[in-house]
């Protein structure tokens, strides 16, 4: 990858306009290039920031714009399954309603997103550059799952020192030669694996499903069937959330699978809930 | 090779479409110590000759350990082998950074291969004097790579580079079918054996040559001066017997050779006397 500054600082978006397209680069650098927070030694592009915005604080990511919600994986006998609604809010407004919020990495990884939309689908192209990278090669070799994990908390974390974070907390799913695959990644670089792992509201409404109910060697209607569940009650509790889902398989036999949208059966003509108080100890 | 006016820098072009510069380079290689590698199915192995400047100094180190699955040994110009060496652990510990896992084989052996390129395309450059065997393994399996100052790597089942190598290549030709089967004790007997091939004078002792293996699940070990003396001690044994075959294959050919006047005679007679044919096949 070519070394060039990328952040959120200019109004247009990164490398559009400035200065920084002026700076030369040469396909063959006969002088290694001198680290520094536009153009870091390791990992150069994903986490260099514009050098203007270092000392500009408007200029750096303070809150995020578009959003995604929660996110939620389990693994499974065939091996892991990732689930999230299809909405980008703005704010409080539901504003997008179709949004793919998982990315198909190669044939063995999927990555799913909540927070910043934008930073996402800057996150999506990092990792493309990455699999072109594979595919050019021709090796045969691809990257795996915890290769996408551990190249995603480098970038996050990089980022999150300078000041500039990518506003997103990511899920990584997929199979490898030894097992399945899940981790979070934060927006600070915090990461953690697990064999069902969750972001935003879905750690305090699915967690509890999955300690529950999830094992390994579950089978896929078991998997899906829970997968349901948690999504109906991150739906039932979380205001920016839609009725329309996406379910991701990874499995060692079929790969990856990316599901069409789809609705759950949700109700809600419950009588507690339409009249919280009526049957409450002291109401009148 | 002889001078011409062809070979003063890299980036002149012969009319037999040479880079005489780079065929230079690569001689240096060939004025190396020897260094031989092979593979089985599941480890890699590398035998060098270490050699010394004189009495007092010590043995020049022949072979650097990259990664935890990967290690090189080197022929040629030892600063630009060291040079290559400090740029293959710094990529590899990069990769480790990034990605937690390491690095694939084939794919930094390009990189090397590209840097060598770059080498001979500009003028303000001279290739590197070395070629390098890479033994590594990563998850497509164990690989044996050999890098040329022309930028040219090839992937080998057994190679041996630098001065008088062409007699453990042919040691490594004639026995590389055994390979893929053998265990870690032999290959590395057949490499001490390949390497004795190359020996001009004297013998392999253990301050003179080194070992180096990987493997799947082991780690890439160099075994120097006491710790490679069991297998050159395992060499000595097998000599004798080695003797005692070459002694047993010319027994019956001074047997023969009495028989040769009497032969002679009657092959005269045949009207086949033209130099004498071999003891053996007179008839």
């Amino acid at each position: 990858m070519l070394p060039r500054p990328t952040t959120h600082s200019k109004a247009l978006g990164p490398g559009v306009a400035g200065p920084e397209l002026a700076v030369a680069t040469s396909a063959v650098l006969d002088r290694p290039p001198q680290p520094g927070a536009h153009l870091p030694l390791s990992g150069a592009a994903p986490c260099a920031v514009d050098p203007a915005s270092l000392h500009d604080p408007r200029q750096h990511t303070k809150y995020p714009m578009v959003t995604g919600t929660s996110v939620m994986a389990i693994k499974y006998k065939d091996g892991v399954m990732l689930g999230c609604d299809m909405l980008a809010a703005y704010g409080s407004t539901k504003r997008y309603k179709t949004t793919q919020r998982m990315y198909r990495v190669n044939s063995k990884c999927v990555v799913a997103a909540g927070g910043e939309i934008s930073d996402f689908q800057h996150i999506c192209t990092l990792l493309d550059e990455l699999t072109t990278d594979d595919f050019r090669t021709d090796d045969g070799i691809e990257l795996t799952p915890q290769e996408v994990y551990a190249y995603l908390c480098r970038v996050l974390y990089n980022r999150r020192n300078k000041f500039d974070p990518l506003w997103n907390s990511l899920v990584v799913g997929g199979v490898a030669p030894d097992g399945s695959f899940l981790g979070m990644v934060g927006m600070i670089g915090t990461h953690y694996t697990d064999n069902h792992v969750t972001t935003g509201f879905a750690n305090q409404l699915a967690r509890p499903l999955f300690r529950e109910r999830q094992k390994d060697d579950m089978s896929e209607e078991e998997a899906l069937q829970l997968m349901y569940d948690a999504l109906k009650v991150c739906y039932y509790r979380d205001k920016q959330s839609i009725n329309k889902f996406q379910i991701a398989k990874v499995t060692h036999a079929a790969g990856v699978s990316i599901s069409e949208p789809f609705a759950l059966d949700v109700r809600w003509d419950y009588k507690k809930f339409a009249e919280p108080t009526k049957w409450a100890v002291g109401a009148w | 090779m002889f001078r011409n006016q062809y070979d003063t820098d890299v980036t002149t072009w012969s009319p037999q479409g040479r880079l005489f510069q780079v065929e230079y380079a690569m001689e240096a290689v060939k004025q190396g110590g020897c260094a031989v590698g092979l593979k089985s199915e599941t480890h890699v192995v590398l035998a060098t000759l270490k050699r010394s400047q004189s009495e007092l100094s010590s043995f020049q180190r022949k072979v650097f350990k990259i990664d935890d699955h990967m290690g090189i040994a080197i022929a040629g110009l030892n600063g630009d082998g060291r040079s290559l060496c400090k740029y293959m652990r710094n990529e590899c510990i990069n990769h480790r950074y990034v990605y937690e896992s390491a690095m694939p084989v084939g794919r930094l052996v390009r990189q090397i291969a590209d840097k060598s390129q770059v080498c001979t395309q500009r003028s303000w450059k001279r290739p590197y004097g070395v070629g390098l065997l890479v033994a590594g393994v990563d998850r497509q399996g164990p690989h044996l790579f050999n890098t040329c100052p022309s930028g040219n790597y090839y992937e080998y089942k057994a190679m041996a580079i630098g001065a008088r190598s062409q007699a453990a290549k042919t040691y490594l030709e004639k026995h590389f079918e055994s390979f893929p089967a053998a265990d870690m004790d032999e290959l590395i007997r057949h490499g001490l054996k390949a390497l004795q091939a190359s020996l001009a004078e004297g013998e392999l002792t253990a301050a003179n040559c080194s070992v180096a293996i990987v493997g799947k699940g082991f780690a890439f070990t160099l075994l120097e001066d006491a710790a490679v003396q069991p297998y050159v001690d395992a060499l000595k044994e097998d000599e004798p017997m080695q003797a005692e075959e070459a002694a047993a294959g010319e027994a019956p050919a001074a047997a023969e050779a009495p028989d040769e006047p009497a032969g002679g005679e009657a092959a005269a007679a045949a009207a086949e006397a033209d130099g004498g044919p071999a003891p053996m096949e007179a008839d």
